[in-house]
């Protein structure tokens, strides 16, 4: 059976507002949607990063002088769940995927456009739900990971908020990966193959397998959770003949993967982004095919390296030492196809690819800590200090957040048809960078000195290089501002941007800037080759 | 769309504009159907961790009944078969034998739901007794509220099957073929449930 998409059933132009408006009104267009992920996403990370920086500032001194204690415990765990739900997840998913995969499948839309809005409209509404719950009655205090029993001792009608915002949260994204799968899958143009695809969707693929197998099981651990808060049962209660280390099990079976749902789709970003601005072709397309697949199936099965303190017998330490220690194989695949694809091209030095650089870097000291955690017997004197801390900022800041900025100079001028200024780009990318390490670095020494993470007090000892901490913060939370002014500027009156600014070879430059509702005025154009830019540089182009 | 005007020219705009592709909604639903499995699957795993760490005292052992889900059992298999009924039915335009089927599949639905209550009420234990408790009525009744919705989809298909060329045609099977899908994925957990749940 076949059926037929009719653009004026599902994007009625006329009754669309025109212009800006339309980004504020509910739209089944991918295009449009994807930017409402991003900037719903961007006011989020605003609040999320204001709650950072009332952490530093809580951490520069010894003391619980900055706000009492247990305001801080909302604060640390309002500022985790909003940037991993509702800023990182949201982001590298739904905007990056909405807008490009359309584009890559050679599409109109994506496969369930109103399943697509619905997940997205889901977002703005929970989001503000967990951040209200703050002034209500005091948000959740048992940080992002809720274990209890700490969640359920602490005041509960914060932590069902929280649980109710998280259930709504997983079910948009269940629906994006659900319609990320068919999108890729099942909305291909006739004749473009699987891999022909640009990596990005490969990327996605293996994103929303996760999503689809993984979230689900999160779903059912906070609804046992809620029961326990409400109904008073025990599943997670030791009193009640509980067992909490099931719920760590369940939950890291979710949040394992979690991680690679907030990399993997760095991951294909960079390696858009890396090609275009290199001039050289991806190193070893098959190889990252093949690697995404593999750290999704390896990803799916490390979960309990988060639990080597919690009780864990010695052949469950091992399995899993063992696996986790096998991820780093396909991921340093990956750094290694990078790095040669840069190696020897034509690089332009502009913001994008400079953020796309600090990615790489970032994520290498990253991955590095990873492997040392995942030996048992460091991981034993690290734990739950700030090492951990350290290394999984290095993963997401360093890495995706890196990325999202990268991605954000390179598609730019797609979205609104303006070039963003470069000067600004690079200060942007600067001061990031240098405030990012600077508040990172130093906490590597600060747990491997024992340092424990998520308490507003310690010991004085350590209050110098808090101090440093804390500064590199407030550079990374002013590196917003160059960023912000140069939207602004550049949405008004930047350079106009033409369809194809960076010669890039990928199917969304072949059409205007910014492209019209249904992506293509005529045929989809089909790309054999998204990577064929050795060509050029071989034809002395 | 084409059916609105047959005019030359707007069909050629029209098939310039839409995109004709295979009905890929069946894909994204069963998509939808492994999330909703792996929801179950975390709940099978953490019940049988509890079984096998968190061995109950003595005293706090409940031994199920099992004629009432075992009748459960063969009411949800039977109604597996009479849905498979129905869709062939349609698929010969006879309408209103397959809407026949379509009841007495949601009847047998409501049949397992009300069983499921009469032994809710007769257990001796309640949801707060002990982690097994808890355990079984989590599991019982996430699975009683599929059936539930199950049921309530096959009414509304039934009901759409009554309207005169209505929804519900041999030439648009989509929505009965969904809640069949639904309907056998929700038979085969409750399969696995009573195995893992009362024999094991
Ligand atoms: C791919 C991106 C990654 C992200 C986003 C990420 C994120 C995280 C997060 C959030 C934690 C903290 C858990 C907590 O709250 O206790 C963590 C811990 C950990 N990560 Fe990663 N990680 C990533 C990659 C890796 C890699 C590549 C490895 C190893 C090869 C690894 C090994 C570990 C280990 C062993 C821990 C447990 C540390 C502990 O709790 O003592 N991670 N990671
Ligand atoms: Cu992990």
């Amino acid at each position: 059976m076949t059926i037929s998409i009719d653009p004026q059933k599902t994007n009625n132009e006329s009754l669309q507002p025109k212009g800006w408006l339309r980004y504020f009104s509910f739209s089944l267009d991918h295009k449009v949607i994807g930017i409402q992920y991003l900037v719903c996403g961007f006011l989020f990370y605003l609040i999320g990063g204001t709650l950072a920086s009332a952490i530093r500032i809580e951490l520069a001194s010894p003391m619980s002088d900055f706000m009492p204690r247990d305001v801080y415990n909302q604060v640390l765990t309002l500022h985790g769940t909003i940037m991993i739900f509702l800023w990182i997840v949201p982001v590298v998913n739904g905007a990056f995927g909405n807008y490009l995969i359309p584009f890559y499948v050679g599409a109109r839309d994506m496969a369930f456009p109103r399943l697509n809005a619905v997940a997205f409209w889901l977002i703005p509404p929970s989001g503000l739900m967990l951040v209200a719950s703050y002034f209500v009655d005091g948000a959740a205090q048992a940080g992002w990971t809720a274990y209890p029993p700490l969640s359920i001792t602490t005041p509960q009608s914060g932590q069902i908020i929280w649980i109710l915002s998280v259930l709504l949260l997983g079910g948009s994204s269940i629906f994006g990966g659900i319609n990320f799968i068919a999108t890729i899958i099942k909305l291909r143009r006739p004749g473009l193959k699987l891999m022909k695809l640009p990596m990005y969707c490969w990327a996605m693929l293996g994103t929303s397998l996760l999503v689809v197998l993984s979230t689900p099981v999160l779903a059912g651990t906070l609804i046992l959770l809620s029961f326990d808060i409400i109904a008073n049962t025990g599943f997670f209660n030791p009193v009640l003949g509980g067992n909490v280390v099931v719920y760590q099990h369940l939950f890291w079976f979710y949040s394992h993967p979690a991680v690679y749902i907030m990399v993997l789709p760095a991951f294909g970003l960079v390696s858009e982004i890396l090609p275009v601005h290199a001039r050289k072709p991806l190193f070893g397309y098959t190889t990252m095919v093949f690697s995404i697949m593999g750290i999704v199936v390896l990803g799916l099965v490390v979960w309990a390296h988060h639990m080597f303190t919690s009780g864990t017998p010695p052949w469950m330490r091992l399995f899993f030492t063992i696996a986790t220690a096998f991820i780093a194989v396909p991921t340093g695949i990956k750094f290694f196809n990078w790095v040669a694809t840069l190696w020897g091209g034509k690089i332009s030095i502009n913001s994008a690819m400079l953020f796309s650089c600090g990615f790489i870097i970032n994520f290498v000291f990253g991955g590095i800590t990873g492997v040392a955690l995942a030996q048992v017997p460091f991981d034993i004197h690290v734990h739950d200090t700030y090492f951990v801390v350290a290394h999984f900022h290095y993963i997401v800041y360093g890495g995706t957040v890196f990325i999202i900025f990268s991605s954000i100079y390179h598609w730019f001028p797609k979205v609104t048809g303006k070039m963003l200024k470069e000067k600004l780009g690079i200060l942007h990318f600067i001061i990031t960078f240098i405030g990012f390490n600077l508040c990172f670095a130093p906490q590597h020494w600060l747990g491997l000195n024992g340092m424990p993470r998520r308490v507003a007090e310690y010991d004085p000892q350590f209050q110098f290089v808090n101090q440093i901490s804390s500064l590199g913060a407030l550079l990374m939370a002013m590196s917003t501002i160059p960023f912000l002014i140069n939207v602004y500027l550049s949405v008004r009156n930047g350079k106009d941007a033409g369809d194809n600014p960076w010669n890039a070879l990928t199917p969304e430059w072949l059409t205007s800037s910014p492209p019209p509702v249904e992506n293509w005025e005529g045929e989809a154009p089909l790309v054999e080759e998204p990577y064929g830019y050795g060509k050029e540089i071989t034809e002395g182009k | 769309m084409t059916t609105l005007d047959s005019s030359k020219e707007i069909q050629k705009n029209n098939s310039e504009a839409n995109e004709t592709h295979e009905d890929f909604r069946m894909f994204g639903l069963i998509t939808f159907l492994i999330a909703d499995g792996m929801t179950f699957a975390g709940f099978f795993a953490a019940y049988l961790t509890y079984k096998a760490v968190n061995p109950l005292p003595d005293g706090a052992i409940y031994e199920l009944e099992l004629p009432i889900p075992t009748l459960n059992t063969i009411l949800l298999l039977i109604s597996s078969a009479t849905f498979h009924k129905a869709g062939k039915a349609l698929l010969k335009d006879k309408n209103s034998e397959s809407q026949k089927w379509l009841f007495f599949t949601a009847f047998l639905g409501i049949i397992f739901l009300i069983c499921q209550l009469f032994e809710y009420f007769h257990l001796p234990f309640g949801l707060t007794d002990n982690l097994f408790a808890s355990t079984f009525y989590a599991l019982t009744g996430f699975h009683g509220l599929h059936v539930t919705l199950g049921t309530l989809m096959i009414l509304i298909i039934a009901w759409q099957s009554r309207i005169k060329g209505g929804r519900l045609t041999s030439q648009n099977m989509f929505p009965l073929e969904a809640v069949e899908l639904y309907w056998h994925f929700v038979d085969g957990i409750w399969v696995i449930l009573f195995i893992i749940l009362y024999l094991l």
